[in-house]
């Protein structure tokens, strides 16, 4: 994973248990996310799947990356499926974290494996109730800091933990490399 | 230590293992599929060079079963890529589509075909995988990235998870079935209520239960957010692996002083028939209290609802009704499948009581309309449907469009609902 300490830029607001299905619908999945072209198409999909009520969309038709860096999610975000399609359409767009309340235990872990986006965990609920669609933050990883550009207001982010090695190392492969258990 | 904590200690050459260790075991099986396995096999290749060779071709078992009967010709390129690498690899369980070999769906295919065996670890690259701690596994789902590299190594660092234990006891009333139990628990619990956590259950409820039915309350841990769902094995798990393998295995028991997370009990002499409306597993309601809901089709499949028994259930019901709304029905496998035909209820056969029902003429095994795929898959939500369906999940556009609405149910209350064109607690036709 390459260890960016600060990421700035807008932020895409969603709401409760967004699933898999909403961040890549299944009808994509015929896209193998090691095939370069297909990893790149992957990302124009990404959210595509969240229902009309989200007025802005996450990618813009015709179009394969974000404008939005950062997703600001509420709880459960990526419960579901293990489809490592999911943190990858992500990552194909342009999305270089995730900040929600809390994660479902496969898509982190796909995160952390592939190192497409930065899952982070929120401190509280003020984030997804205070922010919108479009306000601009600036992430901190190094201080575990999310400050919103307008006000400056400074809100804390939990640590990522012990798999901050792993991230550190850049992904499952390179920690086991670095460990000596593979060549 | 609990059930799951010996069997990962065991499987990292430890004693102990305990919630939040984060440990490296061996895999036993790593199973994958046309939808993760065309992309585990490009990290692999990645990772290892082009010429690397899998840790042991004959722990690596590729079962297509998603989108099989699709002229989507990205799919079939999928499956291609799962041929070229069988082959070169020399991988021995493949269950190839269009020849004598397919089977059908991954998570009915395994434990069918002795791959499930307690004691052991199984991964999959589908959060479904869960469905094998039935047999007194651990078994989980992983990414392709994970599954790349157990592909060569044959191992994978893990956090050992903590342990909810939920105890059911009683008597089941009639009607009501194994999908009632672990949706009532998805309720009580929430769709986060067991995130990292593994799901026990036991009871003499569990004990009562048969092999196949355990499998749909393990299905669906993942639905809680778990790890992974497992039962302790006993005469009944034992007798089954015995019946569909010579290989041997070791059995773990939780145990009395073991330390779990908290522990859940239930009654089962007070649950009823429940249905999780849209869209979310969490929203549980009973078929009584939802019983005037209109629904346009009901699909009776997946490795949560496409079993044999399942389908026993259904046409336990169907039996002599007609049904008032488009009924599809998939068989998991080419094994229930078979059974659809010579099974009988009543002196009929279970596929003449859905023909004689006015089902839909059932599709060939695949995950089919479970979750939507490719627009030509049978079943599929094309529309804004509403569907009473036995899969497993009913996340906005599911099995489909995103106007379409999936409600989960039991086999037994998806069959009365399509006999009323409504929500229908099964007692009740």
């Amino acid at each position: 994973m390459s260890h960016h300490n600060i990421i700035k830029g807008k932020i895409f607001v969603v709401g409760d248990n967004i699933d898999t299905d909403q961040i890549i619908p299944a009808q994509y999945l015929n896209l193998v996310p090691t095939n370069p072209d297909e990893y790149k198409k992957l990302g124009s999909y990404a959210l595509c799947g969240l229902p009309d009520s989200y007025k802005t969309r996450f990618v813009k038709d015709g179009e394969f990356k974000t404008e939005y860096p950062i997703i600001i999610g509420a709880n459960n975000f990526g419960c579901g499926s293990s489809r490592e399609h999911a943190p990858v359409s992500l990552g194909a767009a342009g999305t270089k974290a995730v900040i929600a309340n809390s994660f479902a235990r496969i898509f982190f872990r796909n995160c952390i494996a592939t190192g497409e986006v930065f899952p982070v965990e929120a401190t509280s609920d003020i984030l997804t109730k205070e922010l919108k669609t479009g306000d601009e933050v600036e992430i901190n990883l190094e201080k575990n800091e999310l400050t919103v550009v307008k006000t400056g207001k400074t809100h804390k982010l939990k640590d990522i933990g012990d798999v901050r090695e792993v991230v550190e190392a850049g992904g499952i492969f390179n920690y086991a490399r670095k460990k000596g258990m593979i060549k | 230590m609990t059930i799951t904590e010996k069997i990962l200690a065991k499987a990292a050459g430890k004693k102990d293992a305990d919630p939040g260790d984060n440990i490296w075991v061996s895999a036993d099986i790593l199973m994958t599929h046309d939808v993760c396995g065309p992309g585990t096999i490009g990290v692999f290749k990645r990772e290892f060079g082009g010429s690397a060779k899998v840790w042991d071709r004959e722990k690596v078992v590729i079962i297509p079963d998603h989108y099989i009967y699709t002229s989507d010709e990205m799919c079939h390129r999928n499956v291609d890529t799962l041929r070229k690498f069988v082959k070169e690899q020399g991988i021995k369980y493949f269950y190839d589509p269009g020849t004598p070999t397919y089977s059908g769906v991954c998570h009915v295919t395994l434990p069918e075909k002795g791959h499930c065996r307690p004691g052991e670890v199984l991964f999959g690259t589908d959060s479904h995988t869960c469905t094998h701690g039935s047999l007194g596994e651990f078994a989980t789902g992983i990414g392709n990235t994970d599954a790349g590299f157990v592909m060569g190594t044959g191992k994978l660092l893990i956090k050992v998870p903590a342990t909810i234990k939920f105890v059911i006891d009683g008597e089941l009333p009639k009607g009501v079935s194994a999908k009632d139990i672990i949706l009532r628990i998805i309720g009580d619990i929430g769709v986060d209520g067991a995130t990292y956590c593994a799901m026990e259950f036991a009871g003499s409820t569990i004990e009562s239960l048969s092999v196949e039915e355990r499998m749909t309350i393990c299905n669906m841990a993942i639905e809680a957010g778990g790890k992974n769902g497992i039962i302790a094995p006993d005469d009944k798990t034992i007798a089954y692996v015995k019946s569909k393998t010579k290989k041997p295995f070791e059995c773990f028991y939780s145990d009395k002083d073991a330390k779990y997370l908290s522990v859940k009990k239930y009654d089962a002499t007070k649950l009823v028939p429940v249905v999780a409306m849209p869209f979310s597993p969490d929203k549980v309601k009973t078929a009584a209290e939802m019983k005037d809901y209109k629904i346009d089709r009901v699909y009776i499949g997946s490795c949560t609802g496409g079993k044999i028994e399942d389908f026993k259930m259904a046409a336990s019901i169907l039996a002599g009704k007609k049904v008032k709304v488009k009924t599809f029905i998939v068989p998991a496998t080419v094994e229930v499948e078979k059974a659809l035909a010579t099974e009988k209820i009543g002196g009929k056969t279970i596929f003449k009581i859905f023909e004689d029902a006015g089902c839909e003429t059932p599709a060939p095994p695949s995950c089919a309309a479970c979750l939507g795929g490719p627009v030509d898959t049978f079943g599929r939500c094309n529309n804004d449907e509403i569907c009473v369906s036995t899969t497993n999940r009913n996340f906005p556009g599911r099995m489909g469009s995103k106007g379409s609405k999936t409600i989960l149910a039991s086999a037994l209350t998806a069959a009365a609902s399509a006999i009323k064109g409504k929500i229908t607690d099964p007692k009740d036709v």
